[in-house]
């Protein structure tokens, strides 16, 4: 009966337990310069937060071609829940030495020197994405090579669209566009337009209108702005015209769900929304586009996961090789094909387009999408926000961003 | 205590053989680890930081427990929206279920009553079902179109979209008598970082269909318990009390309750504790939400270690929901003390 607070208890300790009795000898290898190396034949370990079977087998067949080239091992496990396994890997002094990192949660690992930056030594730096880059550079070190990226973008029912009297040229192209055509999609009890109450959805309003929730160097709670509560007081009016409504309102899990089930004629969610629309609703036709302009220009939120090396890794020097095979512009497309990704690479930005131009849109968003908010300390912060922003019908804009700015500058400094 | 000679001369070192395994047992897995966790409690500190015991992580002497009562920030909010939570939550589950259970157990005792076995065993299933699962089943019961609202439409109520209204049931009563914004001064002052409006919120509607959940789910457990102490009591005092001319209400609560007290201890001291222990459910169906109405301390405490990284503010957590339960049971211990026979240990009566 007391086994929730026991267990809570043990699961702590037990992260201790397996620090404690690792025993001493373990240094600090950061200050020895350069990444470890094994000798002779490394066996790397790889932990992985996979998306579906697609996405396991791909990577899975990529370690094999890397083992078979190199002449290493590895060996990769998915995990269920790869939070907690992160938490539990990194206490001990034998992590796995290559993980995925949410762009989300990266700054908090980042800042308890979880993960080893390996920016220096990867070759092909720049041809990643620069907001990508940007994304994945905590004080001023750029840690981790994203294995790919999404964006947000407008996905739209043809059907729906047609039958309201809309055509191609409608295409909202700003906030005014956007209102005026969620109205005419709006029809009886379902809603035109339906996302989540998130500031990873909500967010690309406050970037469109120029605001966000810290300054460009991460240094400065900038979230009271006016650009902010503009932004926030949009979405407000579309929700109480009855033409946005959140997921949870027409009884789905997430955009996509309520989309697929055609309770709402739009959404606004990334590029996964491909895959399960082929899997769960093949039957619906939609379009996708890039998101309206809000009064400061384009905006969208980026997303990302990067190929994170463990600090106390003794074999970092392969596990960066190992990157280096997984996240080469060839496997980015390969791994495009197999589960539906996009190429976080510049160079193979063509190729991927004249493959897919469906997800122009998509990709359109990594010349101007920004990464979410990663610092340590953020997370509360941010959940707090979007439970705020699950009432923004009735509530108040700017007290909720008063409220966000109060909490984003507590954490900064502390 | 005689010394420890003659033929019981080994018994004490035979006595420590027999515990010993346990001893360890325990102090390794249930002791060391509390103090482990106790001195995280007191660091900041996350894994990757190293070992805790040998200089990983930085003292803060008791600044963790500070955040939570002290420091006007988020953390000490987001703590006393889970303790008032927490708190509503208790406030009804214990004595719903706790009456729940004491009934169906009577209707179960009647000698009359046929199918038994089929309805001890129906009213025990759930407690056999992994919670997990019947959260899942309740998630769907409780969607804006699933089975809740259909039988509620039948009788012609609109019902609510469960899981994520966050009214507070107080603030929709006194809504229904015209008052729906804070009056001014519960709205302006509170204490610990929440005004007195909020205080006064009750359960939130996605909480209640928690309590729901529990209530439903526990009651057959206790059940079984007060089953057990009503099959105990002998036919003879129940014969007398029907001979001396007892109504079958009067026999039931001057005869039946009272030989039913130690069981009730014990069902009110578990169901106190289960219930400020409540992470399951939370982790399943809503992770806090709506607008942290159903954020609970234990999940609180997961979240900071798990998610935020903050493992001192998350040992910190669990400490305090310790102190607290500790507290609450002592009082419950005082408030059911025997008053007629003050000086009687009562140890003998509380079954473990």
């Amino acid at each position: 009966m007391r086994t929730t607070a026991l267990r809570l208890v043990a699961a702590a300790s037990l992260a201790l337990a397996v620090t404690a009795c690792g025993g001493g000898g373990f240094e600090e290898k950061k200050d020895s310069g350069g990444p470890t190396s094994a000798e002779g034949k490394a066996e790397l370990r790889v932990l992985i937060g996979s998306s579906g079977d697609a996405e396991t087998n791909a990577v899975n067949a990529a370690v094999d071609a890397w083992e078979e080239e190199s002449g290493n091992t590895a060996v990769v496990t998915n995990s269920a829940d790869l939070t907690t396994d992160l938490s539990k890997t990194f206490a001990s002094n034998d992590p796995y030495d290559v993980m995925y990192i949410d762009a989300g949660r990266f700054a908090t690992y980042a800042d308890t020197g979880a993960l080893y930056p390996y920016g220096d030594d990867y070759e092909n730096v720049d041809d990643i994405y620069q907001t990508l880059r940007d994304t994945f550079t905590y004080d001023g070190d750029f840690y981790c090579a994203p294995k790919d990226f999404s964006t947000l973008a407008l996905v739209i029912n043809d059907t729906m669209w047609a039958e309201a009297g809309l055509t191609e040229a409608d295409y909202p192209k700003t906030w005014d566009d956007l209102a005026a055509v969620a109205g005419k999609l709006t029809k009886g009890d379902r809603p035109g337009l339906v996302t989540a109450p998130s500031r990873d959805r909500l967010g690309a309003f406050m970037l469109e209108a120029g605001g966000w929730i810290v300054n460009e160097d991460a240094t400065e709670a900038i979230a009271d702005s006016a650009e902010n509560a503009e932004a926030l007081g949009y979405v407000q009016e579309l929700l109480n015209a009855g033409s946005l409504a959140f997921f949870a309102d027409v009884d789905a899990g997430w955009g996509g769900e309520a989309f697929g089930k055609q309770s709402t004629a739009m959404t606004i969610e990334g590029n996964w929304v491909k895959g399960a629309m082929s899997a769960d609703f093949p039957d619906v036709d939609y379009t996708v586009v890039e998101l309206p302009e809000g009064p400061a220009g384009q905006g969208t939120m980026l997303f990302s996961t990067c190929w994170g090396v463990a600090a106390k890794s003794d074999a970092q020097e392969q596990a960066i090789d190992l990157i280096e095979s997984l996240t080469s512009p060839e496997q980015q497309l390969a791994n495009a094909d197999a589960f539906g990704v996009m190429p976080a690479l510049e160079s193979v930005r063509e190729d991927y387009a004249a493959k897919y131009p469906e997800d122009a849109a998509f990709i359109a968003g990594a010349e101007y999408g920004t990464g979410p908010v990663s610092l340590p300390d953020f997370e509360p912060v941010l959940a707090d926000f979007d439970s705020e922003l699950a009432g923004l019908a009735k509530g108040d804009p700017q007290a909720i961003l008063d409220a966000l700015n109060k909490n984003a500058s507590a954490a900064l400094s502390g | 205590m005689s010394r420890s000679t003659g033929i019981r001369g080994n018994e004490k070192v035979a006595g420590w053989l027999f515990v010993g395994p346990m001893i360890v047992v325990l102090g390794l897995f249930l002791v060391l680890p509390i103090f482990m966790a106790l001195w995280v409690s007191l660091l900041d500190w996350a894994p990757a930081r190293g070992d805790p015991f040998s200089g990983g992580g930085e003292y803060v002497g008791t600044d963790n427990y500070r955040s939570l009562v002290a420091v006007d920030a988020l953390t000490r909010t987001d703590f006393m929206k889970s303790m008032r939570n927490t708190f509503y939550y208790v406030l009804f589950v214990v004595p719903l279920q706790t009456v729940l259970a004491l009934f169906l157990a009577v209707v179960l005792n009647q000698k009359r009553l046929r199918g038994k076995g089929f309805f001890r065993s129906a009213f025990y299933f759930p407690s056999v079902t992994s919670s997990v699962a019947i959260s899942m089943v309740f998630l769907f019961l409780f969607l804006n179109n699933g089975g809740i609202n259909k039988v509620l439409s039948w009788v012609g109520i609109d019902g609510p979209s469960w899981f994520s209204d966050a009214n507070g049931v107080f603030h929709l009563l006194l809504g229904v008598v015209g008052v729906d914004q804070a009056p001014g001064a519960l709205g302006a002052n509170g204490v610990l970082g929440l005004s007195f409006w909020e205080w006064l919120a009750g359960p939130s509607v996605a909480l209640c269909a928690i309590i729901v959940l529990v209530v439903w789910t526990t009651a057959g457990t206790f059940m079984l318990m007060f089953l057990a102490a009503l099959q105990d009591i002998p036919v003879e005092v129940d014969e007398a009390a029907l001979i001396d001319g007892a109504t079958t209400w009067r026999k039931f609560r001057y005869v039946t309750l009272p030989q039913l007290k130690p069981v009730l201890f014990l069902v009110l001291t578990l169901g106190l504790i289960s219930t400020w222990q409540i992470f399951d459910q939370v982790y399943v169906m809503s992770e806090g939400n709506p607008d942290k109405t159903t954020l609970t301390p234990a999940f609180l405490s997961y979240r900071e270690s798990f998610v935020s990284q903050n493992w001192g503010t998350g040992a910190a957590i669990a400490f305090v929901l310790f102190a607290v339960i500790l507290l609450l049971t002592l009082i419950q211990r005082w408030v059911m003390r025997d008053k007629d026979e003050p000086r009687r240990r009562r140890r003998a009566e509380v079954p473990a």
